[in-house]
């Protein structure tokens, strides 16, 4: 296995994703420290540069956490970030490269589990694939 | 406009692997409109040939461009020091762009990093469909506004044929029938007399079947005197 910790990063909107973020935190609940969160105002605004710009910096698994679909602040954000990251799911697979390295999820901010969860499955799919730069195989 | 999509996105990644120095120049005309080969998409493009390379370990320089309009030479001479400095060019206009500086730089490879498809319009987000061919004949003030030749499946000059269905094409019934929408139109506008004109068989000639076309402006041409007028105030 490699020595070096994952690099995951996860793309929150600034409504439900880091309401149920700061739930988490403030109910004592813990998620990988491998994880590092970006800000977005929305997760309609994340595009596929910005999730591929992640990968290219170093990331080994990218995430982004919205509202629920039909509960999100800006109406259809979290729809159109799905689509973007499923998008990028596709641009991987056509490169060889592991599918599950990106995920959409979506969370309530009633949920403290929502963001742990999706922080904890990123981190574990990122330490079970191993560093991008092996090639999906630890070295 | 001219509509185009990217090609897959392992094609271009095997394209370019064999060359160290990469020049990936869009065009901000039509294959930006129809979200192929703007400058977001080279940027992406490059992004994703980039995490390739990261997960290979392979060393790749990538020079991102996009040009106002690459079928243009004068647009084209903005880039020429990347293009002249890389290994190749990829790229990301249609091909009358990629063929530009093909041609203006004949001793510089370049690669179509986008499948050029047609003459068309966008019709919501997202969908483009066709709507000319380009025969060099056009006769839509006959057929209320309507290509028969580019919107129905079998160019058909008189129709609707035997094959048209509650108002869809046999060929796929997600298809409009090109001849009931010209019908429909020819009946809105009260001139359904058109529709019973037999139209002689197509002049193929105008199209592209003779080979290449070439048109010829001769009042906007430049005389040998004036090409040396320009060529001295270089």
């Amino acid at each position: 296995m490699s020595d070096r910790r994952p690099r995951v990063v996860g793309f929150c909107c600034e409504r439900h994703a880091s309401d149920s973020a700061t739930l988490a935190a403030r109910s004592g609940k813990e998620w990988d420290a491998s994880v590092r969160t970006v800000t977005v105002p929305c997760s309609g605004r994340v595009d596929g540069l910005m999730l591929l710009r992640a990968f290219e910096d170093g990331a080994d698994a990218v995430f982004v956490v919205g509202c629920l679909e039909k509960n999100c602040y800006y109406d259809t954000g979290s729809i159109e970030g799905r689509k973007r990251v499923e998008n990028v799911k596709s641009m991987l697979a056509d490169l060889g490269i592991e599918k599950e390295r990106i995920e959409m999820f979506n969370a309530a901010s009633t949920n403290p589990w929502a963001f742990p969860q999706a922080a904890n499955k990123m981190a574990e799919v990122a330490r079970r694939l191993g560093p991008l730069e092996s090639g999906g195989e630890s070295k | 406009m001219i509509v185009a999509k990217r090609k897959p996105i392992a094609d271009i990644a095997a394209m370019v692997e064999p060359y160290k120095k990469v020049a990936v120049i869009g065009c901000r005309s039509c294959v930006a409109i129809c979200l192929a080969g703007g400058e977001k998409e080279v940027k992406t493009t490059v992004s994703a040939l980039k995490v390739r390379n990261r997960r290979d370990g392979r060393q790749q320089k990538f020079e991102a461009l996009v040009v106002e309009r690459q079928c243009e030479k004068e647009w084209v001479k903005e880039v020429e020091e990347t293009v002249k400095s890389a290994d190749l060019v990829l790229s990301m206009a249609c091909s009358l762009g990629a063929q530009t500086i093909a041609d203006m730089y004949p001793e510089r490879i370049v690669f179509p990093g986008l499948d050029t498809g047609f003459f068309g319009v966008p019709e919501e987000q997202g969908v483009w469909t066709e709507k000319c061919v380009g025969c060099g004949n056009c006769i839509i003030h006959l057929t209320g506004g309507i290509c028969p030749v580019a919107r129905c499946a079998k160019s058909m000059m008189n129709g609707p044929c035997g094959g048209s269905s509650n108002g869809h094409c046999e060929v796929n019934l997600d298809i409009d029938c090109a001849w009931y929408a010209i019908h429909e139109r020819l009946r809105l506008q009260k001139r359904l007399d058109l529709i019973e004109k037999v139209m002689p068989p197509k002049d193929w000639s105008t199209a592209h079947h003779g080979g290449r076309r070439t048109y010829v402006k001769e009042e906007a041409r430049l005389t040998q005197h004036q090409k040396k007028g320009r060529e001295r105030a270089k």
